[in-house]
């Protein structure tokens, strides 16, 4: 499959800080990419940069083949762009603003109508379409948004974490909109710093911190890399979390976690429910009181947390 | 590759004859006229402050400021100050057309929406046209109350239809050129509260350094010559001579000499230096 985004090596700095620091990037056609990582990590200076809002210092990148400096116009043609805030006029009508939107994109004024119409319906705002955007709630307004960066259907779609600030019935209509555009072939590239959202609508996961990818892979291979289950306890006495430490600790294949205050402890295992076995047994023998025991499968959250957590470190020394 | 044929499946506009740079600016400027109607609040406090400048002046420092070249001998009369206060008042109002541009562009970076239309395949002048056009057009408006205000105390256009429309015509392109120098400044603005103060700052001197309140030569002689070239004084004197008011005594200045070729030589300037600006730096801005 061909990429049709590709950055190389991108840096871009503002005086002191380094948003991005040599940062690559490939988005397959048809697919969708999560890049993920926390507040400051880089997520919307490398989407400014690929929708040729923002030079980079160095590095290269094209969109859909067209280089974002040399053919900002070109790249401009094919792509559409939900900024991190929605970006939509608040006195027009939600209609009046999709008509303006296609109408720079110098669509046919008929195409725009019928266009518009359908994407109200879509995005359930076929009821509030004539009233003015003051009276829209954020969830309305972020939908309106994502239906103008789709007017001219775009076959590139940067979505700047769309779902930001939506409430969870909101949200969920969001990601069904986002699932059926790739399902009709668009390719997105998504941001977001909710691993729930990665892990649901990205086929491909591009961790960054620091203006640096620190990991990608599917969700699966993240998982995988941060090692296999884990058991977490909760114990009934919090004097005896350095017990239970020490008791998981000889059955562990890595760095037992322990948080004193909520009275877990998190230990990484290779065998699935013999190690929870060996587990009790060893808890039990040490006398520690178990108030909840459970082996899982390791989320997003432990992949972020052990790669965000390790290059903290590096920063450091 | 299939990312590249899909624009081609939606169904796109020929070129018009005019361009697209005219088109998306037209397509901006009908947004911001849709604002102005939307919110009749703005409009109506934009047409506030002349108004009462014009009931201010004509009624509490008219007899004060007594107009030179008017007869001496003759009984101070208000009227003749009513006569001249209008153009200095239109000519201070349509200057201020500028802080609405810069207001307006600030709002739309800060809301991001700045960050949308540079993603879009418009022309990249045409959100700043768009822009300026508005806020131009608005002050046709404005201009209307204020003459019915202007009317309604005594002031009249002594001169015909065809050069009072000369002076409006005139005040209407200075309202765009300094539109224009406003849009300039907005894109620098970090946010829209600093706009709402940046804005305006630099129009307090601009407007009261001309001769639209006060005669240039009841001022200290080293700020005669600033006032005698600042466009303002020149576009006022055009207009107080189009309209047939009076004028006052006519400095030796060049721009007081001639003034309806100085205010089009000013603004045909002032928009070639500023336009390219405002462009570039809208190139280059993103929002925050
Ligand atoms: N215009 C700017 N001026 C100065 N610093 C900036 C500017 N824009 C971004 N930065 C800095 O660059 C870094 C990366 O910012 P960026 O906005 O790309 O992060 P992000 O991943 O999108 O974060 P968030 O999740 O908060 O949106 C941050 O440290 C930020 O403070
Ligand atoms: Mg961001």
């Amino acid at each position: 499959m061909a990429n049709v985004i590709e950055a190389r090596d991108l840096v871009k700095t503002y005086g002191e800080v380094t948003a991005l620091d040599g940062l690559d990037l490939d988005v397959p056609e048809g697919t969708v990419v999560g890049l993920l990582g926390p507040n400051g990590a880089g997520k919307t200076t490398t989407v400014r940069i690929l929708t040729t809002l923002l030079k980079p210092d160095s590095g290269t990148a094209t969109v859909a083949g067209f280089d974002v400096l040399r053919q900002p116009d070109r790249v401009r043609s094919v792509i559409g762009l939900t900024g991190q805030y929605a970006a939509v006029d608040e006195y027009l009508t939600g209609r009046e603003n999709l008509r303006m939107f296609g109408d720079l994109y110098h669509l046919t004024p008929e195409y725009v109508r019928t266009r518009t119409t359908e994407l109200l319906e879509r995005f359930d705002l076929a009821d509030a379409a004539d009233r003015s955007l003051r009276t829209y709630s954020g969830g309305m307004r972020r939908r309106l948004d994502l239906a103008a960066s789709l007017i001219a259907k775009p076959s590139i779609l940067f979505l700047d974490e769309p779902t930001t600030g939506l409430d969870p019935r909101s949200r969920l209509g969001l990601w069904e909109v986002i699932t059926d555009l790739v399902a009709e072939g668009t390719t997105v590239l998504l941001t977001t710093q909710y691993l729930e959202e990665a892990d649901q609508l990205a086929e491909e996961i591009v961790v960054i911190d620091h203006g640096r990818v620190i990991a990608q892979g599917t969700s699966d291979t993240l998982k995988d890399a941060v090692g296999g289950n884990r058991i977490e306890v909760v114990v009934v006495d919090p004097a005896q979390v350095s017990t239970a430490v020490q008791a998981l600790t000889a059955v562990a294949n890595g760095e037992v976690i322990a948080d004193a205050e909520e009275r877990r402890v998190s230990a990484p295992v290779s065998g699935g429910s013999t190690a929870l076995v060996e587990a009790v047994r060893g808890l039990d023998a040490a006398g520690v009181g178990i108030a909840d025991i459970v082996l899982r499968r390791p989320t997003l959250d432990d992949v972020f947390l052990t790669l965000t957590g390790h290059v903290a470190e590096e920063d450091a020394a | 590759m299939s990312a590249t044929d899909s624009l081609v499946s939606v169904p796109m506009r020929s070129r018009p004859i005019f361009g697209w740079a005219l088109h998306d600016g037209f397509v901006v400027a009908r947004r911001n006229l849709i604002q102005t109607v939307r919110v009749p609040e703005l409009l109506f406090f934009s047409l506030v402050q002349p108004v009462i400048f014009v009931l201010l002046f004509a009624f509490v420092f008219g007899g004060a400021i007594p107009i030179p070249g008017a007869d001496p001998t003759a009984e101070p009369d208000t009227s003749v100050y009513r006569q001249y206060l209008m153009p200095g008042i239109f000519g201070q109002t349509v200057a201020f057309a500028a802080a609405a541009s810069t207001v307006g562009l600030a709002e739309d970076m800060h809301r991001g929406l700045i960050d949308r239309f540079r993603s879009l395949p418009m022309a990249s002048g045409a959100v700043l046209f768009g822009r300026t056009f508005a806020d131009a057009a608005r002050q046709i408006l404005v201009l209307t109350v204020l003459s019915i205000t202007g009317f309604l105390v005594g002031w009249r256009i002594n001169d015909g239809v065809i050069s009072a429309i000369g002076a409006f015509a005139l005040l209407l392109l200075f309202a765009y050129t300094v539109a224009w120098i406003g849009a300039w400044i907005g894109l620098y603005m970090p946010n829209p509260e600093t706009a709402n103060t940046a804005g305006l700052v630099w129009l307090f001197p601009l407007t009261f350094l001309s001769n639209a309140f006060v005669p240039i030569t009841a001022m200290p002689d080293w700020l005669q010559p600033i006032a005698q070239w600042n466009p303002i004084s020149s576009l006022v004197l055009a207009a107080r001579d189009l309209f047939g008011n009076p004028t006052g005594i006519i400095g030796d200045a060049w721009p007081q000499q001639n003034p309806i070729l100085y205010t089009l030589i000013s603004c045909a300037v002032l928009i070639a230096i500023f336009a390219p600006l405002a462009i570039r730096r809208y190139r280059r801005t993103t929002a925050r």
